[in-house]
C-alpha cells in the first residue's frame, strides 16, 4: 500500500471508536425509532406488520395523547419564562460584594446538585396531604388542608413550581458567568449618564446577556419536553392524566402497555417537535442578538 | 464655575490607605495631570472627584459646591475610561447618544450635539459602526466624543491613552488638549506618562503612595523638583542622584550628608578645565541621533549623560564629567529639596 492509502487507514481508524459510539447510541436509534414507527404492535399470534402512517393516524385520534401535549405547552409556559427570571434576578444579586456572597451563590446551586429523585422526594413531602410542610403551615393560619399532588386543577402548577426551584439556580450559573464577563466601567459610565439601575439593565444588560438567554432557553425548552423522574416519584401522570406530560407517555406506552411502536411514534413526534422548536428560537433570535 | 477644590481627601480599605490626605485645586478651565507610578492612588482620587467611590474622609468642592454626598450623576463631570467603556452593543451614534437619551434630551437638541461631537472628532462617517468595527484610535474618539456631547464642565480622563500606540498617542495628545482649550473644559487627567504631563498639563500633580509630592506647572516640576523622587519620576533619562559626601564643593558635594542631583544633559564630559571633575568609566553608550547617553560608572554609583549629537567614546574608557555648580540640586538625607523654593524662576528674556 503506499504511503498515501496508509493515511487514510489511520485517520479511519482514529475516527472508528467516536464513530462507533454515535452510530450504536445516537444514529442507529434514531433511524430504528423512525422505523419502527411505521410498523404496527407485534405479539405472539399477531406478527408486526408494515402499516406505513397508521401508527401516527392512531396518534391525532388519541385523545391522551392531546392531553398530554397541551400539559407539555403549559408546563413549559409555566416553568421557562419563571425561571429565567428567577435566574437573572438571583445572578444579579449575587454578582453584587455582599457579605457571605459564595454561600449564597452555593445556596442557589444547591438543587442543581441534588438526584432528581431525591429532590421529588423533598416536595412529596412537602405536598403530602394534611403531614406535609405546606399544609401543615397553612394549618398554622387555619386554612384547610389541600390534596395538592391529588387534584386535578393543582398538580400541574404543583409540578412547575418544583421545576421552576430546580432549573432557576442552574440557569443563575450561566447568567452569573456571563455577567462577570461584563466589565463593570459599563455600569460606571451609565451610572455617570445618569442612568437608574434599571435603565441599565434594560438598555446595557439584558442586551449583553443575550447571548447566554439563547441558550438558556433552548436548554429550558428542551429540559421541559424531557422531565420525567419527578413523575415517577410524584404523580405517576396523574390524576386523570392531568401531570402527564410527553416523555412519561412514551414510557408509560414502551414499558407499561408495551406498545413500543406507539412509543416509538411518539418518539418521533417529540424529536421533530423539540428541533422545531430549537431551530426556531435559533433563527428567531440570533439575528437580534449582539455576540461580543 | 467649575473649578475643583480636593481638601484632605482619604480613601481607605481597611488599613490600605490608597489616597492619604490629598489636596489640590484645579483651576476652572484648565488642564490639570495626575501623574504618578501605577499604584500611588491617582486613578482612585479620580473616581473619587467623580463620585464612583464614597471617600473615607475630606472634602471635595466642583464650583464651589460640595459634592461628598451628591450622586455621581448630578456632580457636573464626564469621564473616559482607560477601557474606554463604549457599550458593545450599541452602534457609534447609540453610544454617544445614550446619556442624553436617559437624561431625556430633546431629539432635535440631541441631533444638533451629535453633529457637533461627531464633527470635532472625526467620527462623522462612523457612527452606525459597531465599537468592535473600529480601530483603537476611533474607539477613543468614541468616548471623547461621549464626554463632549453631555456638556458637562468638568471632564475626567483616566489614562485615556494608554492603550495606543506612541504615533497616535501624540496625535490624540494634541487632539485633546485641543478640545479642552476650545470647549473651556476644566479637565483632570490622570496618567503616568510623564511626556504626557510635561506636554499637555497647566498643572502637575505628582502623586506617590497616595499623597502629593509636588504640584505646580510642568516647568516648575522638571527646573524645582521638591524631592528626589519627584527629580526622578520626571525627565528621561532621569536625573542623577549622588551622593553628596562623596564629591567635590565645585560639584555641589558638601559634609553632613544629603544628596546632589544634577540632569542629565547638564552633565559635560570634555570640560574639566575649571577645577577638575569627576573621573568615571563609561559602562554603555546609546546613540540616539539627536543626542547620546553615555552611562558611566563610579565608586559603585551610576551616572548618566546626555549630550548633542554623536560621541566617540568605547565603552571601559575613562572620562571627566563636570557640570556647573549652578545647575545642582540638594536634597537633604529623606529626599527634601534643602533651599524649599520650588517654584522655577521666570524664563529669561
Amino acid at each position: 500500500m503506499t504511503r498515501d492509502a496508509m493515511r487514510h487507514v489511520y485517520g479511519w481508524l482514529l475516527l472508528t471508536p467516536a464513530a462507533i459510539l454515535l452510530v450504536a447510541f445516537t444514529h442507529y436509534p434514531t433511524v430504528a425509532t423512525v422505523l419502527d414507527s411505521l410498523y404496527s404492535k407485534g405479539s405472539a399470534i399477531r406478527p408486526s406488520r408494515f402499516v406505513g402512517l397508521g401508527q401516527y393516524a392512531q396518534l391525532a385520534d388519541d385523545p391522551i395523547f392531546w392531553k398530554v401535549l397541551a400539559n407539555n405547552a403549559w408546563f413549559a409556559l409555566g416553568t421557562i419564562p419563571a425561571s429565567v427570571a428567577l435566574a437573572i434576578a438571583m445572578a444579579l444579586l449575587v454578582n453584587r460584594a455582599l457579605p457571605g456572597r459564595a454561600l449564597v451563590r452555593m445556596a442557589y446551586f444547591t438543587p442543581t446538585i441534588l438526584p432528581m429523585i431525591a429532590v421529588a422526594n423533598i416536595w412529596l413531602f412537602f405536598y403530602t396531604p394534611d403531614i406535609g410542610l405546606i399544609d401543615q403551615v397553612l394549618s398554622v393560619f387555619g386554612l384547610p388542608g389541600h390534596n395538592w399532588l391529588g387534584d386535578t386543577a393543582t398538580v400541574l402548577p404543583a409540578i412547575i413550581a418544583m421545576t421552576i426551584w430546580k432549573e432557576a439556580g442552574f440557569f443563575m450559573i450561566f447568567y452569573l458567568a456571563a455577567l462577570q464577563n461584563i466589565p463593570p466601567e459599563l455600569g460606571e459610565a451609565a451610572r455617570l449618564e445618569g442612568a437608574s439601575r434599571w435603565t441599565y439593565f434594560r438598555r446595557v444588560l439584558f442586551p449583553l446577556l443575550m447571548p447566554t438567554t439563547l441558550f438558556v432557553l433552548i436548554n429550558a425548552v428542551l429540559n421541559s419536553f424531557k422531565l420525567v423522574d419527578h413523575l415517577f416519584v410524584l404523580t405517576k401522570g396523574g390524576p386523570d392524566n392531568a401531570s402527564n406530560l410527553l416523555l412519561y407517555y412514551i414510557f408509560e406506552s414502551a414499558f407499561s402497555y408495551f406498545d413500543t411502536n406507539y412509543a416509538a411514534t411518539l418518539t418521533v413526534v417529540l424529536l421533530a417537535l423539540l428541533a422545531v422548536l430549537a431551530l426556531a428560537q435559533f433563527f428567531a433570535l440570533d439575528r437580534r442578538i449582539h455576540y461580543w | 464655575m467649575s473649578g475643583i477644590e480636593v481638601e484632605n481627601l482619604v480613601k481607605a480599605w481597611g488599613e490600605q490607605r490608597a489616597v492619604d490626605g490629598v489636596s489640590f485645586q484645579v483651576p476652572e478651565g484648565a488642564l490639570t495631570v495626575l501623574l504618578g507610578p501605577s499604584g500611588c492612588g491617582k486613578s482612585t482620587i479620580l473616581r473619587l472627584i467623580a463620585g464612583l467611590e464614597e471617600a473615607t474622609a475630606g472634602s471635595t468642592r466642583i464650583g464651589g459646591r460640595d459634592v461628598g454626598r451628591t450622586d455621581a450623576a448630578r456632580r457636573g463631570v464626564s469621564m473616559v475610561f482607560q477601557s474606554y467603556a463604549l457599550f458593545p452593543h450599541l452602534s457609534v451614534r447609540e453610544n454617544i447618544l445614550f446619556g442624553l437619551r436617559v437624561r431625556r434630551v430633546a431629539a432635535d437638541e440631541r441631533r444638533r450635539r451629535l453633529d457637533r461631537a461627531a464633527a470635532l472628532v472625526g467620527l462623522a462617517d462612523l457612527l452606525e459602526r459597531k465599537p468592535a468595527q473600529l480601530s483603537g484610535g476611533q474607539r477613543q474618539r468614541v468616548a471623547l466624543a461621549r464626554a463632549i456631547v453631555s456638556e458637562q464642565p468638568v471632564c475626567l480622563m483616566d489614562e485615556p491613552l494608554s492603550n495606543l500606540d506612541a504615533k497616535l498617542r501624540a496625535e490624540m495628545r494634541d487632539e485633546i488638549r485641543d478640545l479642552q482649550r476650545r470647549l473651556g473644559l476644566t479637565m483632570v487627567y490622570v496618567t503616568h506618562d510623564q511626556t504626557e504631563a510635561m506636554t499637555m498639563a497647566d498643572q502637575v500633580v505628582l502623586l506617590r503612595d497616595g499623597r502629593v509630592v509636588q504640584a505646580g506647572p510642568p516647568a516648575d516640576l522638571y527646573e524645582r523638583p521638591a524631592t528626589a523622587f519627584a527629580a526622578r519620576f520626571i525627565g528621561m533619562p532621569p536625573m542623577n542622584i549622588l551622593r553628596r559626601d562623596r564629591l567635590p564643593p565645585d560639584l555641589g558635594g558638601g559634609a553632613g550628608g544629603g544628596w546632589v542631583g544634577v540632569r542629565p544633559e547638564h552633565v559635560d564630559l570634555e570640560g574639566c578645565g575649571e577645577g577638575g571633575g569627576l573621573a568615571a568609566t563609561v559602562a554603555a553608550v546609546d546613540y540616539l541621533g539627536a543626542e547620546t547617553v553615555v552611562r558611566l560608572h563610579r565608586n559603585g554609583e551610576t551616572l548618566m549623560a546626555r549630550r548633542e549629537g554623536r560621541l566617540r567614546l568605547d565603552p571601559g574608557a575613562t572620562v571627566v564629567a563636570a557640570w556647573p555648580r549652578g545647575r545642582v540640586h540638594v536634597f537633604d538625607d529623606k529626599g527634601i529639596r534643602r533651599d524649599g523654593r520650588i517654584t522655577a524662576p521666570p524664563l529669561p528674556g
